[in-house]
């Protein structure tokens, strides 16, 4: 069924689909409208989960942690400060082994209080032991929601799904809304390993002493790292049954670029644009879109950017005292091997500022003039 | 021949808490767990968020508890339960008793959001808060449940509690819950029935349970069960009721108010308190009985 609708509605269906089970969320701009939708689906029951209207975030993530420890899929939405209150319960699900999913859409952390996009929310969580995808238009949130359903509870590690304040988040566009037969038969019901219920009653996240604690969290990291596999096996099975296939990357025109371009959320769609404009200008582009951020997909960039002339990481977030933060990763992910790329930072579009292929193509004539680059952050667009 | 005596239990003997817990000597807030799961029985679950208890009952591979238990984060005893509560019912468990404990740090201070939240919603969970005054996990610090005139080790002798402990019934009573009561392990029948009668009710309820604490009070073990008597016999932990936050039952009404001196002699916690402290502390107790005999008035 085709239907043109919002991305934060996207997440909606995505979780509608995925049958979830239990939901606990808090409104918050620009994701309300994810609630909205999903309190509408309970209401009407074309989605049987309890909602629980929680009054925090904070209780959103506890409440979905406990109830996903009881054997139920469950699935949450947020952004920016609420994703931030959350902060302690993220290392909760994670450590706790709950495969929670939760839409995120990415916007400016205040103060001065700002609804529009970056992805400092997000990436600053990116030590709490989540799997993090980065969407680029609504199909793709949708696809990307039922299948982190899957790869999170085979790993059994919770997934966010992350949107562009306003750019993906209130962008309608044309979405095939998979069949509910199909995606059943693609994500059957959790089933936990293990579960609390008072048949075979167990203690949850005791005190843990050193003798025990180190190797639990080898085991989270341990799994974290069957994630890229997993994410390729499902991405060609979500391919063979629903024609569309959803990687750790998307790589567009990178085979023969003298320059790649490294992105992610709307800004790596926008940069297709503007590669095939430098392009037709004679200028070997390419674009690496980076969709799966944690874990991060070290096999894939190195593959495509070792191909590389020269690589552009356009970071729309910033890790303050040091670099952007896509940077800094695919810099770590370059480091020590034989190659020797030059890589070129740069950060734009913070608190919502545009990224229009013009920045593409300014970004392009500034990495190319230059043989190394001479600093590790070149601001584009601000005011100085 | 001479017919044997045999004594009747007031309690049911079946266990669901086993020894070889971590609790202090004298600890009244495992008699509570005790009392309190002879109530509710085996098909119960806790969610128990930092506090005492979170190491009472014993560190990982161990539980002394017959019951599965999530520990939670601090402040998401209520949060906790009322996922736990919608989890277990969406794979089919609609029979087990969904209990949030904590303690008063985890209840009156930074819990409290997350269970005026789930009050507020009436999600079908029993909220359990054992109270032994201060934050005692981490050492003996000041709650909004500490009394006045304690000591603690963030209120120091010099600078005492100086401000009477919150009054956290008054605040549920105002979420206007179907059930919910104060109890005392002094008193282990009237808690065991109040535990009882809050399983067959459905909706948020609310137990209030006083529990010495000899380390934190800096009182003898051998007198936790004697400082519960004594708290209800002058007044200062009054054992009631509280249907729907407006019908209010005394349960015990001492037939003569004793003085609160001899309860606050007992306590190292209180022992710098002047005679002029006491009287003042007794003028609080009185004020706040007659307020409570008020409410429980027939009406
Ligand atoms: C967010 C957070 N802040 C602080 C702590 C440290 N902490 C653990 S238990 C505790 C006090 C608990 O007091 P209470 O709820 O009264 O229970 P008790 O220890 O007295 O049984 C504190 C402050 C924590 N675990 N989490
Ligand atoms: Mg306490």
């Amino acid at each position: 069924m085709k239907k043109v609708i919002m991305g934060n509605h996207a997440l909606s269906w995505g979780a509608q689909l995925g049958r979830a089970q239990v939901i606990a969320a808090y409104p918050i701009t620009p994701q309300t409208q994810v609630v909205e939708l999903l309190s509408e689906m309970c209401a009407n029951k074309t989605l049987d989960a309890k909602f629980i209207k929680v009054e925090s975030e904070h209780s959103a993530m506890a409440a979905c942690i406990a109830a996903s420890i009881a054997g139920a899929r469950t699935f949450t939405a947020t952004s920016s400060q609420g994703l931030t209150l959350m902060h302690e319960l993220l290392h909760w699900a994670s450590g706790g082994r709950n495969p929670v999913v939760m839409g995120n859409i990415n916007r400016a952390m205040a103060p001065g209080w700002s609804i529009w996009t970056d992805q400092n929310d997000s990436l600053s969580q990116r030590d709490t032991g989540w799997i993090q995808f980065y969407c680029s238009s609504n199909q793709e949130v949708v696809d990307t929601v039922i299948q982190a359903f899957r790869v999170s509870e085979a790993v059994m590690i919770p997934s966010m799904v992350i949107l562009d304040a306003f750019a993906l988040s209130h962008t309608y566009e044309v979405v095939d809304i998979p069949d509910q037969e199909k995606v059943d038969a693609f994500l059957p019901p959790f089933n936990p390993p293990i579960r609390l219920t008072p048949t075979a009653p167990h203690a949850f996240g005791g005190l843990t002493s050193p003798e025990h604690y180190f190797e639990l969290r080898y085991k989270l990291q341990k799994d974290m790292e069957k994630v890229p596999d997993l994410v390729e096996q499902t991405g060609r099975e979500y391919e063979k049954m629903f024609g569309r296939y959803l990687g750790q990357v998307e790589d567009y025109r990178c085979e023969d670029a003298e320059l790649i371009f490294v992105t992610s959320g709307t800004a790596g769609y926008t940069a297709r644009v503007g590669v095939d404009q430098l392009r037709q200008e004679g200028v070997k582009a390419g674009n690496l879109r980076i969709k799966m951020f944690r874990p991060f997909p070290f096999a894939k960039v190195r593959e495509i950017l070792t191909k590389a002339g020269k690589v552009a990481v356009v970071d729309r977030n910033i890790s303050y005292g040091h670099h952007g933060v896509f940077y800094q990763e695919v810099k770590s992910a370059l480091y020590g091997r034989d190659h020797n790329v030059p890589l070129f930072g740069y950060i734009t579009g913070l608190g919502g500022r545009d990224i229009t292929p013009e920045i593409y193509k300014e970004i392009a004539q500034l990495t190319l003039a230059k043989d190394k680059p001479e600093e590790d952050i070149t601001w584009i667009g601000v005011k100085r | 021949m001479k017919k044997e005596k045999t004594m009747k239990l007031s309690l049911p003997t079946e266990e669901l808490m086993g020894s070889g817990h971590l609790a202090c000597q004298g600890c009244a807030a495992t008699l509570a767990m005790r009392y309190v799961l002879k109530a509710l029985g085996q098909k119960t679950a806790l969610c128990i968020p930092a506090c005492c208890w979170s190491v009472i009952d014993g560190p990982f591979p161990h539980s002394s508890l017959g019951v599965p238990i999530f520990h939670c984060a601090f402040e998401t005893a209520a949060s906790s339960a009322s996922g736990l509560k919608a989890g277990l019912e969406m794979v089919g468990d609609m029979e087990t008793t969904v209990v949030a404990w904590a303690g008063d740090g985890g209840t009156f201070d930074i819990g409290i959001q997350a269970l005026s939240g789930a009050a507020e919603r009436n999600d079908d969970i029993i909220y359990i808060c054992y109270d032994n005054e201060a934050y005692m996990n981490t050492g003996i610090q000041r709650s909004s449940a500490t009394p006045y005139g304690a000591w603690t080790t963030t209120t120091p002798v010099k600078h005492f509690k100086n401000r009477p402990k919150k009054d956290i019934d008054a605040i549920m009573a105002a979420h206007r819950i179907p059930y919910q009561a104060t109890a005392n392990t002094s008193y282990p029948e009237d808690l065991f029935k109040k535990a009882k009668k809050a399983k067959e009710i459905k909706g948020t309820r609310f137990l209030h349970i006083y529990t010495p604490c000899p380390t934190g009070w800096k009182s003898r073990p051998e007198d936790t069960v004697k400082l519960g008597r004594m708290a209800v016999q002058n007044c200062i932990f009054p054992l009631y009721e509280v249907e729907n936050g407006e019908k209010y039952t005394l349960n015990i009404k001492p037939r003569e108010k004793k003085p609160v001196n001899d309860y606050f002699r007992l306590q190292g916690r209180f022992r710098h308190l002047k005679e002029e402290h006491l009287k003042f502390i007794q003028a609080e107790v009185d004020h706040s009985w007659e307020r409570l005999l008020k409410l429980a008035e027939p009406k």
